[in-house]
């Protein structure tokens, strides 16, 4: 009996002690700052400028240095890059890069194009901010214009890669790009019939 | 070209600074101070005596004699009824915000502030959200109660705004069985959620329904026998009776006359609580189990009736707790002989009338949002409890508990003279002051506990 009552009075002390330490805690946490970094417009720098650097973002693609291997086409493990070469009609000894499409929307970011990479042409950035209206505008072509393919770049025994630093080409592109941007598909050869037509709308 | 629509805030905000801000302050100041300013003009005013005095008055119409005074008395209840209900979905909405950013801090997060100045606009995008969405009807859900069911629980909502008095003279009418209309109204809400729970056709909101009457039946047992304390205390059932037989100052308050009382006031918080199921009793829609319990089923319109429900039933029952043990309205050092001179014999009172009134609506408005920011901490304080342990709190602790409570102030009232509860009024006081400081220097120690944490209300 005397144990039930102090059973019983002791719930009762407990309640209010918990009470006491819960409702302190959680005041205590009100008048702290909260940790939440408030994304996208009230950080000191650019969110993408303060994450480490081997953050593996968006990939960009300097074209001035790609030597058209297509090593990264190959070791994508769920083809991603496109890539076609041709011959330059005016230069016929001079191979140029008609298409250079990475589509962003499938990339899984596992960096395995660019370790092949034989002159750092393709490297992954700190940029993550791609989000677009339509899902095909997440297409970027690397070479704008088929009709103004990109020479292969040679490289020189023993001198690295003249290489853009990382980021610059594609930050600027990326300003460049609008939310509503149409997508920009490659244009596909006409015996190919209705594909083009059921991209459409 | 970005498209937006008006309704964009966000992009409206980005281009027009000052525009959300001019809209936040209306929405956070200038809507309710007009919704008070439109119960004071007219809650007083809303007898038979006074519309045909100023009747005779103003127009030269004698309405007591005329045909249409019903339908004229009739159009002044519905605009009482109109500020009441406007009252109420601003309350309910803007305490959705209260809580939100509360919550978050307490979570070491920041909550909605994009909307709007602080993201006091949230709310409205909320509501704005609902009243466009569809409202479904499950197709196996029993049509005709499915959707009445909101409708039940607005009514809960909204009878007792008819007793709960904001000011001196700011009520729509002292009834003189005050506190048995506003328990037995307010019980009208449970009646909502137990049909919307059958009708659903739905096992979660029959779950939840089953809850919400098991839980909201058994806790008007406590609160009931709780809330006789103040009652006692006072020889009144009327609302504005009892915060008469209070004072302004915390030791005139009848939580801190009697020991009995003190304990009463915690028990009433508790059902009430419970009543109007807020963590920790949130059973009826524990989301983590019956996903949103009794509104399962609802969209639209109907589920932002529940919501407003259940948030500005936190304006009910913390000022029915105000009125019953805090003292209500009362300004300290403020007499009923001062009102009654401010008043004057004329048919419309004096200016300094206006000015108390105004005066007595802001100290029962502080002493509400007060309790409100308590029921918000406790919900993000406590843990959901399971039902046998709500069951065992009721039966076993509350109502012995309200029970003792109860013979204790009779015999309290029977065998202490006034002076003796002046001075208990004063030793209360004092432990309660006592124990706010301590709490406070708790709070300074968890804070200090964590190196380099400080007390900080930046990053908002």
């Amino acid at each position: 009996m005397a144990l039930a009552i102090s059973e019983y009075f002791g719930h009762i002390t407990d309640v209010v002690k918990t009470f006491w330490e819960g409702l302190s805690v959680t005041l205590s946490y009100m008048l702290r700052r909260p940790i939440t970094v408030q994304y996208p417009d009230r950080t000191e720098k650019r969110v993408a400028d303060m994450l480490p650097s081997r953050y593996r973002g968006l990939l960009e693609v300097d074209m001035s240095v790609c030597t058209g291997c297509m090593a990264c086409e190959r070791a994508c493990p769920i083809a991603v890059i496109k890539i076609a070469t041709d011959k330059d009609p005016t230069n016929p000894k001079q191979r140029v890069i008609t298409q250079f499409d990475i589509d962003e929307s499938k990339c899984m970011f596992c960096g395995l194009c660019v370790e092949p990479c034989p002159t750092g042409a393709i490297q992954h950035t700190r940029e993550f901010e791609s989000t677009r209206k339509f899902i095909d505008s997440l297409v970027v072509r690397w070479v704008p214009d088929p009709e103004k393919p990109v020479p292969f770049y040679r490289p020189v025994k023993g001198q690295d890669a003249p290489r853009a630093p990382v980021g610059e080409i594609l930050r600027k592109h990326l300003a460049e790009a609008s939310w509503l941007a149409r997508p920009n598909i490659f244009p596909e050869e006409p015996s190919q019939g209705p594909s083009s037509d059921e991209r459409k709308p | 070209m970005r498209i937006t629509l008006g309704l964009d805030s966000t992009s409206l905000t980005r281009r027009y600074p000052r525009l959300a801000i001019l809209a936040t302050l209306f929405m956070a100041f200038a809507l309710p101070l007009g919704l008070y300013l439109a119960a004071l003009a007219v809650f007083p005013f809303n007898t038979p005596e006074i519309l045909n005095g100023l009747a005779r008055e103003w127009l030269g119409w004698d309405l007591a004699i005329s045909p249409y005074r019903n339908l004229v008395y009739a159009g002044f209840l519905l605009l009482v009824a109109g500020i009441a209900v406007t009252y109420a979905a601003v309350f309910g909405g803007a305490s959705t915000w209260v809580e939100r950013r509360v919550a978050g801090r307490m979570q070491s997060r920041i909550g909605p502030n994009r909307t709007g100045y602080a993201g006091f606009l949230a709310w409205v995008a909320d509501a704005v959200k609902m009243i466009l969405k569809e409202d479904t009807i499950p197709a196996s859900a029993d049509n005709l109660l499915f959707r009445a069911a909101p409708y039940f629980s607005m009514v809960g909502l909204l009878l007792p705004f008819v007793v709960l008095p904001l000011g001196q003279g700011t009520v729509v009418t002292d009834m003189n069985v005050g506190v048995f209309y506003l328990v037995a109204t307010s019980a009208f809400v449970v009646v909502g959620i137990l049909v919307s729970g059958w009708s659903s056709n739905s096992k979660w909101a029959l779950f939840g329904g089953i809850r919400g009457a098991a839980q909201v039946l058994s806790y008007e047992i406590p609160a009931g026998i709780a809330l006789m304390v103040p009652v006692l205390m006072a020889g009144t059932l009327s609302m504005q009776g009892i915060v008469r037989a209070q004072g302004g100052c915390p030791w005139e308050w009848f939580v801190f006359r009697n020991p009995a009382a003190f304990v009463a006031f915690f028990i009433a918080v508790t059902s009430s609580l419970a009543e109007g199921n807020r963590t920790p009793f949130d059973l009826p829609e524990a989301e983590s189990e019956l996903v949103a319990g009794y509104h399962a089923e609802y969209s639209g319109f109907r589920l932002a009736i529940f919501l407003m429900v259940e948030w500005a039933n936190m304006w009910i029952m913390a000022g029915l707790a105000v009125t019953m043990f805090l003292g209500g309205w009362q300004i300290p050092g403020v007499t009923a002989e001062m009102y009654e001179h401010a008043r004057g014999t004329g048919l419309l009172p004096t200016p300094w009338w206006f000015g108390l009134q105004m005066a007595s609506m802001l100290m029962f408005i502080i002493k509400t949002w007060a309790l409100v920011f308590l029921f918000i901490w406790l919900r993000w304080t406590l843990p959901r409890v399971r039902v046998d342990q709500l069951m065992t709190l009721c039966w076993k602790y509350l109502v012995p508990g309200a029970f003792l409570c109860f013979i204790v102030t009779l015999l309290w009232q029977i065998l202490v003279p006034p002076v003796g509860m002046r001075y208990t009024g004063y030793a209360f006081t004092l432990l309660t002051a006592f124990l706010l400081v301590k709490f406070l220097l708790a709070t300074r120690r968890n804070i200090d506990k964590v190196k380099g944490d400080r007390v900080d209300l930046s990053n908002w």
